[in-house]
């Protein structure tokens, strides 16, 4: 007995989560709530990027999982097993290979191209969620465009630190219309959704949302004129393995002296320069 | 330089697992799920419950390889269960009609079918028993003997069968409590409501909520939280006084329509029964009557679960209740149906709170970032 189907779905769940992946590309940055599916692998751990991968996947798709910029980490490598173990299709390490890239919280390095696809593992989709906890009353404030609550958290943190202080996740404005989360991808990162070539899914498990910004599309990180928008600060940083400069990088320190040094955070680019296959 | 490849993590999970495994099986000793299923009757009601899926093998299996964690075999199920497709809805299950194994009303102490104990932990005092230690499958063996002697059977198809001796408690209806208080009129009358109920599984819940998907939020829910929010209902955090009216467990059947054509009520395919605890409490509330006259009403709060699950399902019905009452003046949170329906599944919970084991190197790298600039800023202003 063949215990479960192609990519662990029946057909008809599949469908019901590419519906509504079809209307989140048709309103970018729109809050799509899907019927998320309990998986194996744990809530919080990439159900909603999981969920999105398998209802895409055919049979001549190679897809790369990454979490946190790593293709061996433990959750990345437990991802592709069980798509692996579901499909048997191809995977990849090599971003330029892959048709599908399931990532937590990081793009990759190397710019995608028009062919495929990314998918975003998300924890928290609403943006707004920090200023207001109510899902009832976001979803007005969504509608009404109402977002000065969220400026006025980053013009508070302006008044008291001088600069806005947000980590990861930064929010967005999507093609001048819906505040988006861009789920919690380093500030480095948010340039890469401007204008990206390639479609850009986002799927919350737990939260049960699917978002998507579609290819060419506006992303604007929300700023003032007077105080714009700053990307994590590596300058003067190179990449200890392959001399890399200007990406993000991982902090490590030397156990023997306790000096910091510097290491690509995208492990794949990072392994391609040194294959030198990046040519 | 040479070929350069990172093969960290995956030897390391292989490893991990293996770990596990050695753990489970260490003590040389096994458990059959067979064993499991007929033993560990709290367990898997409680997992069933949780997992939504009425299907005590299935239970027992994922108990098994949960090594008994709750937490981690309601998480297998749940998973098993998305990959099974929805084929049929059953019709309409009346409560009357359970085949009734218990039935306590706290409120009335005559109630018309009488007050039926059933099996129940409420009455015995909880001495750890070490007699058990010694427990001897002939001793099973010759109990039961005198049991059935007395007539008893408890097996669901023993009780569907015609040597059914207990036949008073089959499925007879047994009136509920609160028809006679309806009757009496001391309870409001309700409408009939039999719009479609939503499906919680197909469709993700949306907020307000409308009670269907509220009751099957909550019968699914982790029965400790369940519990917790139903306890801090009546301790102080709530607007609600409950009296049990009626506490059932017992075995409902499904039907189904007959699935291969349209055909009447009577064509309907029985498929089994399950066993469910429901608990209908009474809330009293005062109303609002014409030129500021206030009169005290009952409401119902209603819980149903899979299984025997006494507490959860009586906590349910205290938060059904909770949920019900809008424009209270000082709501408190068993009052706000999001912060209740979203914070008590089993899965999602347990999920989200161990999800901060991952890594979270290049978001803790993004913050450190933030909080060095701010020093740095800070550093600035002082030495001007």
């Amino acid at each position: 007995m063949k215990a479960y189907n192609f990519a662990f779905f029946d057909e008809g769940s599949k469908r019901e989560i590419r519906r509504a992946t079809v209307k989140a590309i048709s309103i970018p940055g729109y809050q799509v709530p899907f019927a998320s599916r309990e998986m194996p692998i744990a809530r919080g751990w990439g159900t909603g990027g999981l969920q999105l991968t398998l209802s895409l996947l055919g049979q001549d798709d190679i897809v790369k999982v990454i979490d946190q910029g790593c293709d061996e980490s433990v959750n990345a490598v437990n991802i592709k097993k069980f798509i692996n173990k579901m499909t048997g299709i191809r995977e990849t390490e090599q971003t330029a290979t892959a048709t599908i890239i399931q990532s937590r919280h990081r793009i990759p390095e190397v710019e995608l191209r028009a062919d495929q696809i990314l998918v975003l593992q998300v924890p928290i989709p609403e943006p707004l969620r920090e200023v207001e906890p109510s899902e009832y009353i976001t979803q007005r404030l969504h509608a009404d465009q109402e977002y000065s609550a969220i400026w006025l958290m980053l013009f508070e943190q302006i008044m008291k630190h001088n600069k806005m202080t947000t980590g990861a996740d930064h929010p967005v404005l999507v093609h001048q219309r819906y505040v988006m989360s861009p789920s919690p991808i380093p500030r480095y990162d948010n340039c890469k959704l401007h204008n990206s070539k390639a479609l850009i899914l986002l799927g919350a498990g737990r939260e049960k949302k699917i978002y998507a910004i579609p290819p060419y599309t506006t992303v604007q990180s929300l700023a003032f004129n007077d105080y714009p928008f700053q990307t994590e600060d590596f300058s003067g940083r190179t990449c200890h393995l392959c001399g890399a400069s200007a990406v993000y990088f991982d902090e490590l320190i030397d156990e023997e002296s306790g000096h910091k040094y510097y290491q690509c955070n995208d492990s794949s680019y990072c392994l391609q320069r040194l294959n030198q296959e990046l040519l | 330089m040479g070929y350069v490849a990172v093969k960290g993590g995956s030897s390391a999970i292989e490893e991990s697992i293996k770990r596990l495994q050695y753990q489970r099986i260490k003590a040389k000793k096994k458990i059959d799920v067979e064993v499991i299923q007929g033993t560990l009757r709290g367990l898997i009601d409680k997992i069933m419950s949780e997992s939504s899926l009425y299907a005590r093998e299935l239970a027992a299996l994922a108990i098994k390889q949960a090594e008994g964690n709750p937490e981690e075999a309601t998480f297998i199920l749940r998973a098993y269960r998305s990959t099974l497709p929805r084929k049929y809805y059953s019709q309409v299950v009346d409560t009357e009609d359970m085949r009734i194994e218990r039935r306590i009303s706290a409120a009335l102490k005559d109630i018309p079918g009488g007050q039926i104990l059933g099996a129940s932990y409420d009455y015995r005092h909880r001495l750890l028993d070490f007699e058990l230690y010694e427990e001897k499958i002939e001793d099973l063996e010759k109990l039961l003997q005198e049991f059935e002697a007395e007539g008893w059977s408890n097996s669901e198809e023993e009780a569907s069968g015609a040597k059914q001796k207990t036949s008073e408690h089959s499925y007879t209806k047994v009136p509920k409590v609160i028809s006679f208080l309806r009757a009496e009129g001391l309870l409001p009358p309700v409408k009939i409501d039999d719009s479609e109920p939503d499906d919680i599984t197909r469709k993700s819940i949306e907020f307000p909520t409308r009670r269907s998907a509220r009751l099957q939020t909550l019968t699914r829910g982790e029965a400790g939280a369940v519990t917790a929010l139903g306890y801090a209902a009546i301790r102080g955090y709530g607007m609600v006084h409950p009296t049990v009216g009626e506490l059932r467990v017992g075995y409902l059947p499904i039907h189904i329509d007959y699935p291969l054509q349209e055909g009447n009520e009577e064509d309907a395919v029985y498929i089994g029964e399950i066993e469910v605890t429901e608990v209908e409490s009474l809330i009293p509330q005062v109303i609002e009557k014409e030129k500021g006259r206030k009169e005290i009403e009952f409401t119902v709060g209603y819980g149903l679960c899979y299984g025997q699950n006494e507490t959860k399902a009586i906590a349910m019905s205290i938060l059904d209740s909770c949920l019900a009452k809008k424009d209270l003046l000082s709501p408190t949170a068993v009052h706000d149906e999001e912060f209740v329906l979203l914070h008590i599944d089993a899965v999602e919970a347990s999920g989200f709170i161990s999800h901060l084991k991952l890594p979270h190197y290049v978001t803790f790298q993004s913050e450190l970032d933030s909080l060095r600039k701010t020093k740095k800023k800070e550093e600035n202003h002082e030495s001007i």
